[in-house]
């Protein structure tokens, strides 16, 4: 999602939406949340094939699609607004974004299999706080015949489902970057039983796990921030598409749902608020495309426009979701309607990748009001 | 970021800023940022800036040259919007001929019309000022009472007219008239006449507004006259011409209006420095939330002008996002008045140096882009009902 799309972006758009169609109705974001992997691997392997909507970002030669940022927030957008329930952000952001950028024949070796869609990955910073904060990296790691990483991690996304799990420690050097194999020792996975069902979170402990080092000891915080940046991004177009969605839901109930003899949506009580909700809906709409062209650019402010649509979309989707809820009376409030999938979401999305408050305090160091 | 207009109209764009480098300069430079459309502060000097711009053949630029324009397409519009917001050149004081009047008499005028009035007001001869609501007729423009009755060749009109933006200053005034005597009709019998305000029958009285300052009027009508051939666009059809062009979005508007907003949330941030407020988080955070605010009117500014200017898209003036931009910008810009006496704290309230009367400004006249130009209630009516496709 750009503030300019092309031809090309637009159809990539249409095929992510008839994909999503097929394999993310409600009954399939249901199928995934009530049973055990997370996400269904024949979609994935489909997206893979069909699509290659996992290695949009990675260049041709190592089996991807060479396409941008743009095209990958496109993706997300669209994934959002359907709540597709599979290790997408994980995958194809936020350990893309991280191998493209330290490169090596190991990441090489990695991407090339994300590409083909037979690797799950994910990335795991945080650890006291959401918000990435290099102070806030207590896991360490140690050299002896090869590097071993110790610490915990508890908020790691998708990180029962991946094959690698890349992750930030501290060494003598500084913040690093190491890739982890999920069957290496001394690794304890635990999927946690979240709130929001249709996204995958698991507690991961490291003790003495045997990784391998990615890009320069002491040089991952400067790769991360970059990263960070994309994650923020790609999650913001996320929670612009399920703004969207949830509104269209809403309206579209609006015009059917009778009381008094007549349809609830031509009560004023009602139409202002949904004309609010499309204010922020659209305004969402106008961060995400903002922050996308200018992180796919490298825009001087890609930080700030990263932080700033990190903070709008959060605060939109959800005022968006929980007046759904309202506006839907009694049956939104119900397990069979998707209400609450989209209240969940939005929550999860709020906290994921830190609070609107932290990303207002980054804003503020980042425009040097502190 | 500054992606607007493509690579081509960089020559356009250098052109812009050399003139502007070469004449704003002294007191025109002095008054930088000074004044609104609805805002009369330096009229005299404003009015000079006007007439400079005119020299320059800036004034019109996508009218036709027969008329007096440039006959330039909207994106050199945009381009010369933006380079002139960028500059901060004084704000142009006859916006209701140059936005509203002129663009209605392109698009519905006679050929007499045309040629009597556009070369005027590019010659920055004539100001005009705009009837249409009354004590009676506010948010239900449809329903004006002022009557026109045609009799030996002239228009009789009687009636009252409220909240004309500069009206006192006005040579002319178009006005919405009911040409019909049933008001069951409602907008169908509406007519839009042009009325000269140099005669017995107009009576102009300025309206001291929150701030007390007069930048509206009330005008009576009492057997005021105009000649016959003032009818714009037809008898019955002023409506249809009233809506047709004032309510089109052009794009041109929204980046001067969004780089004054991010200028105002800079004084502040400095403001909000001197003054220790910055050491406060929860300060912080809101002048954050402003920051947030006036970036997104410019990335939604961004997507509304890259629409209006793709090719591919159907001009996109009635893309929701445009839709949204007025009821949007209006309240953050009363936050942002709300912010800035918060973060002067009492000397705003109290205090009467430069740095309190500019955050009272913000304060007060903030209040009025909530009202004016449609309420804010009415958008959100219109955001509901045509965007949203509510039931009525």
């Amino acid at each position: 999602m750009a503030l300019i799309t092309t031809d090309e972006q637009e159809a990539l758009r249409d095929v992510m939406r008839g994909f999503l169609r097929k394999y993310s109705k409600e009954s399939d974001v249901r199928t995934v949340m009530d049973g055990g992997s997370g996400y269904d691997a024949e979609a994935w392997r489909t997206a893979a094939e069909q699509i290659g909507v996992q290695g949009l970002a990675i260049p041709e030669e190592m089996g991807g699609g060479g396409y941008g940022f743009d095209e990958l927030a496109i993706v997300m957008e669209e994934a959002g607004r359907t709540l597709y329930p599979a290790p997408l952000l994980s995958t194809a952001v936020l350990a893309t974004s991280t191998l493209l950028a330290v490169g090596g024949p190991h990441a090489a070796d990695l991407l090339a299999r994300i590409a083909a869609g037979e690797l799950i990955a994910t990335l795991a910073v945080a650890e006291a706080k959401l918000h990435w904060d290099p102070d806030d990296i207590t896991t360490a790691a140690e050299k002896s015949d090869g590097w071993a990483v110790s610490g915990t991690k508890p908020y790691v996304l998708d990180g029962a489902q991946a094959g690698v799990i890349l992750v930030a420690a501290r060494t003598a050097a500084g913040v690093s970057l190491f890739a982890v194999e999920s069957h290496a020792d001394g690794l304890t996975i635990k999927s946690l039983e979240s709130m929001d069902r249709t996204r995958c979170m698991a507690a991961v402990s490291f003790d003495g796990t045997p990784a391998v080092l990615l890009g320069d000891d002491g040089s991952g915080w400067q790769t991360l921030r970059e990263v960070y940046d994309r994650a923020l991004v790609a999650l913001a177009c996320e929670q612009a598409g399920g703004a969207q969605a949830v509104l269209e839901m809403t309206v579209e109930y609006l015009n059917v749902r009778q009381q008094f003899g007549r349809p609830i949506g031509s009560f004023q009580a009602i139409k202002h608020r949904c004309a609010d909700l499309l204010v922020e809906v659209e305004s969402a709409r106008s961060a995400a495309a903002y922050a996308s062209t200018a992180v796919a650019a490298g825009s001087d402010d890609a930080s700030v426009a990263a932080s700033i649509a990190k903070v709008y979309c959060s605060q939109a989707f959800y005022h968006v979701a929980a007046e759904s809820i309202q506006m839907h009376g009694g049956i939104g409030f119900t397990w069979e309607h998707p209400a609450h999938l989209y209240f969940k979401r939005a929550k999860s999305s709020e906290a994921l990748f830190g609070w609107p408050a932290e990303h207002r305090d980054r804003i503020a160091k980042l425009i040097g009001l502190v | 970021m500054d992606p607007i207009v493509g690579d081509e109209y960089s020559a356009f764009r250098e052109e812009v800023r050399t003139w502007l480098a070469e004449h704003l300069v002294g007191e025109f430079y002095d008054h930088r940022g000074v004044g609104s459309p609805t805002d009369d502060t330096a009229w005299d000097m404003r009015l000079a800036w006007e007439r400079e711009l005119s020299e320059g053949n800036w004034l019109g630029l996508t009218w036709p040259v027969e008329y007096g324009g440039r006959g330039a397409g909207l994106a050199e519009e945009i381009v010369f919007e933006y380079e002139y917001a960028r500059a901060a050149a004084p704000a142009r004081v006859n916006t209701q001929a140059l936005e509203l009047l002129g663009p209605t008499l392109l698009a519905h005028g006679s050929e007499e019309q045309k040629r009597r009035f556009l070369p005027r007001i590019l010659a920055v001869e004539q100001m005009w000022g705009q009837g249409f609501s009354e004590p009676g007729a506010g948010s239900d423009l449809a329903a004006v009472r002022t009557r026109a009755v045609l009799g030996d060749g002239e228009w009789h009109i009687d009636g009252q007219k409220v909240w004309t933006t500069f009206g006192d200053r006005a040579d002319w005034l178009y006005v919405l008239c009911r040409t019909d005597a049933d008001a069951s009709l409602r907008h169908r019998g509406l007519t839009l006449l042009l009325v000269p305000v140099d005669q017995p029958g107009v009576e102009i009285r300025p309206i001291e507004n929150i701030a007390r300052s007069a930048e509206f009027s009330e005008c009576f009508f009492n057997d005021a006259r105009t000649t016959e051939d003032m009818v714009v666009g037809g008898v019955g059809n002023g409506w249809m011409v009233v809506m047709s062009t004032l309510s089109r979005e052009r794009g041109s508007a929204l980046m001067p209006m969004q780089l004054s907003v991010e200028r105002e949330v800079a004084e502040l941030v400095g403001v909000a420095r001197d003054s220790g407020a910055l050491g406060d988080r929860r300060m912080r955070q809101r002048l954050v939330d402003a920051l947030i605010g006036v970036h997104i009117m410019r990335a939604t500014n961004l997507r509304v002008v890259s629409d209006l200017l793709d090719a591919r898209s159907s001009g996109g003036a009635t893309t929701a996002a445009a839709t949204v931009s007025k009821l949007s910008a209006s309240t953050h810009h009363q936050r942002l008045g709300e912010l800035a006496v918060e973060i002067l704290g009492a000397e705003a309230i109290f205090g009467s140096d430069d740095r309190a009367e500019n955050a009272r400004k913000l304060f007060l006249l903030s209040r009025a882009e909530t009202i004016y130009g449609g309420t804010s209630e009415i958008q959100r009516n219109i955001i509901a009902e045509r965007v949203l496709g509510l039931p009525r």
